[in-house]
């Protein structure tokens, strides 16, 4: 059974207003239970739109929404037991931090599950190990971090509700290089160890690349493409046309391969590429 | 949701109401403010209530949004036309109990309830037809004359312009922290007093620690653009009176001559 399925979702902001906006238009879709999910799209595509719907924040304006085989509008006073469920961590989370002390902010979302003193410390120190915050910071006031790690406890807000769904809209947004692989490879230590279900939106291709099962991508509020990574970025002229593009490694090999280098197109990550590279090398070498 | 607050946010349009002169629909705002205080017999309250309804129909702005400030104030205009029929004095109709309700306690709660509700439509019209800009900048005309007694007439209109623009800021941040607190569980709409409350704790304090963030950035901006007070300040929109502003001057005239002969000629109903 899928864990997230959603049927015919559409909806519509401000409807009634001049300024009435169609966000996102008859989405359909299906999530399994374990699934790394990269969300792709350009700017205003109505990604962010779409994942509000997930926990119950947004109330479709037409469709259906359905987590672990029910439908969350079915009954409207278990939305909030499904936030924690769903958990959904917001672009730009930091602003989100209020406690005077981080370790009380990770806290807010355990407290709010009703959970004993002795389970919420579990679960704020297991929250600050999966995003790598020093226990150090935890007693420290949240306004006194710098911009990452406010980010970081930020999402380790989240995560200490330990939800089988997690949700992160543009998690390493603003975070430099070495910030964001640590963070990359911290999600994906996660992810093995929890073996929940992940829709992490982005727009570097590379961290999608290399992190996603699957990809779906959106444009102009329409699902166009739900697919395993490589067949996704197998589509590049496409993607192209919707402001998208592949990885720049993807991108490379499929140049070395179209001027008659014998080498599989489909590659996603450096480290893919320098294997694949080596491999080509070799087998040269032998003929 | 937060964001339904219609009161005072512009809605655009090009009726002739979104066209007329800032400084005259603030003119005529207040002028009509006046007929309603004054429109004291059925007659005139019905001459009042068409005119509105008139300017409403003009502006093009859909009904709903009207009935939304309107819904924000129904227990204000529930309770006080409700205090005012046991208003005792007067002809007794009929007794409920101890209490006599009499014709004046009757007329008097339909009067009050009227002159709220049109009170509302009547600024909700001016809002919502007006530029925040425009509107800060006519005010700026109006009071200039303050200026010989050193009243720094400038700054004021700053301060409101500055004010009324970051209205529609403030209520996007506040429906995002919310959502935010939302996703962590937070219950915002149950409990008692003292719970809801502190449930309000997680969502001001971001609140105002980000409008700080902003009033600092702005003063900042505004300084690195040499802005140093009125003086010798130009305007890039000129405000011009045409000839849709003499028509709705000479209307509204109309309408205040016509309630105080009616009052002068008709029994008074309400004072
Ligand atoms: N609160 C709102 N009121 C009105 N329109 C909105 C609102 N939020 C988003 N929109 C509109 O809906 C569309 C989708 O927005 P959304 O935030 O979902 O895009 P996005 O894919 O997340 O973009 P980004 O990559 O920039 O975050 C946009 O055109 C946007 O202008
Ligand atoms: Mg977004």
């Amino acid at each position: 059974m899928s864990v997230i399925k959603v049927e015919d979702l559409s909806y519509v902001y401000g409807k009634g207003t001049p300024s009435e906006k169609v966000a996102i238009d008859k989405i359909n879709l299906e999530v399994k239970k374990g699934e790394f999910i990269g969300l792709i799209g350009h700017t205003g595509s109505g990604k962010s739109t779409f994942i509000k719907h997930l926990n119950g924040l947004l109330k479709p304006s037409k469709g259906n929404v359905y987590i672990d085989g029910e439908n969350i509008w079915d009954n409207s006073s278990k939305i909030r037991n499904l936030r924690f469920k769903v958990g959904l961590v917001f672009q730009y989370p930091e602003y989100q931090l209020f406690e005077d002390t981080v370790y009380k902010d990770i806290e807010f979302g355990p407290i709010n599950m009703g959970l004993s003193e002795n389970d919420r410390k579990k679960r704020v120190k297991m929250a600050a190990d999966f995003v790598g915050l020093e226990y150090g910071l935890l007693e420290k006031s949240p306004f006194e971090l710098s911009g990452g790690e406010k980010r970081k406890a930020a999402i380790a807000g989240v995560i200490s509700m330990d939800p089988d769904i997690l949700i992160l809209d543009e998690p390493t947004a603003g975070l430099d290089p070495r910030g964001k692989d640590e963070f990359l490879n911290h999600i994906k230590r996660y992810h093995k160890e929890r073996k929940n279900t992940i829709i992490w939106v982005s727009h570097s291709m590379e961290d999608i690349a290399m992190i996603s099962d699957r990809v779906i991508v959106m444009n102009k509020g329409k699902v166009v493409m739900f697919d395993s990574t490589k067949n996704v970025f197998f589509r590049d002229k496409e993607l192209e046309k919707m402001g998208l593009r592949i990885p720049q490694i993807t991108r490379i090999m499929s140049r070395l391969k179209d001027n008659g280098f014998d080498i599989d197109s489909g590659i996603l990550t450096v480290d893919q590429a320098v294997n694949e590279i080596l491999r080509y090398l070799k087998r040269r070498e032998i003929d | 949701m937060i964001r339904d607050v219609t009161f005072g946010q512009f809605f655009p349009g090009k009726s002739l109401l979104h066209k007329l002169d800032a400084r005259v629909k603030i003119l005529l705002v207040a002028t009509f403010i006046v007929i309603i205080f004054i429109a004291s017999n059925y007659i005139s309250l019905a001459i009042t209530l068409f005119s509105i309804f008139f300017a409403m129909i003009l502006s093009k702005i859909p009904i709903k949004t009207y009935l939304k400030s309107i819904k924000m104030i129904t227990i204000l205009v529930l309770a006080t036309s409700l205090l005012n029929i046991f208003y005792g004095e007067g002809t007794p109709l009929f007794n409920i109990g101890f209490i006599t309700i009499t014709k004046e306690g009757i007329n008097n709660s339909i009067f009050v309830a009227a002159r709220l509700i049109m009170l509302v439509i009547v600024s909700s019209l001016l809002t919502l037809t007006t530029l925040p800009t425009d509107l800060t900048d006519a005010i700026e005309r109006i009071i200039s004359p303050l200026k010989l007694f050193k009243v720094k007439t400038h700054e004021i209109s700053m301060m409101m312009t500055i004010a009324l623009r970051f209205i529609p800021t403030l209520i996007e941040e506040t429906d995002k922290i919310m959502n935010a607190q939302k996703a962590r569980g937070a219950d915002i709409e149950s409990g008692n007093l003292i719970q809801r409350i502190r449930a309000l704790v997680p969502i001001l304090i971001p609140l105002f620690v980000s409008a700080f963030k902003r009033a600092y950035d702005l003063a900042i901006a505004m300084e690195c653009r040499c802005y140093n007070g009125g003086d010798g300040r130009s305007r890039m929109k000129i405000l011009k009176v045409g000839t849709i502003d003499y028509f709705a001057i000479i209307f509204v005239l109309i309408i205040l001559i016509l309630v105080l002969l009616l009052n002068i000629k008709l029994p008074v109903t309400m004072r």
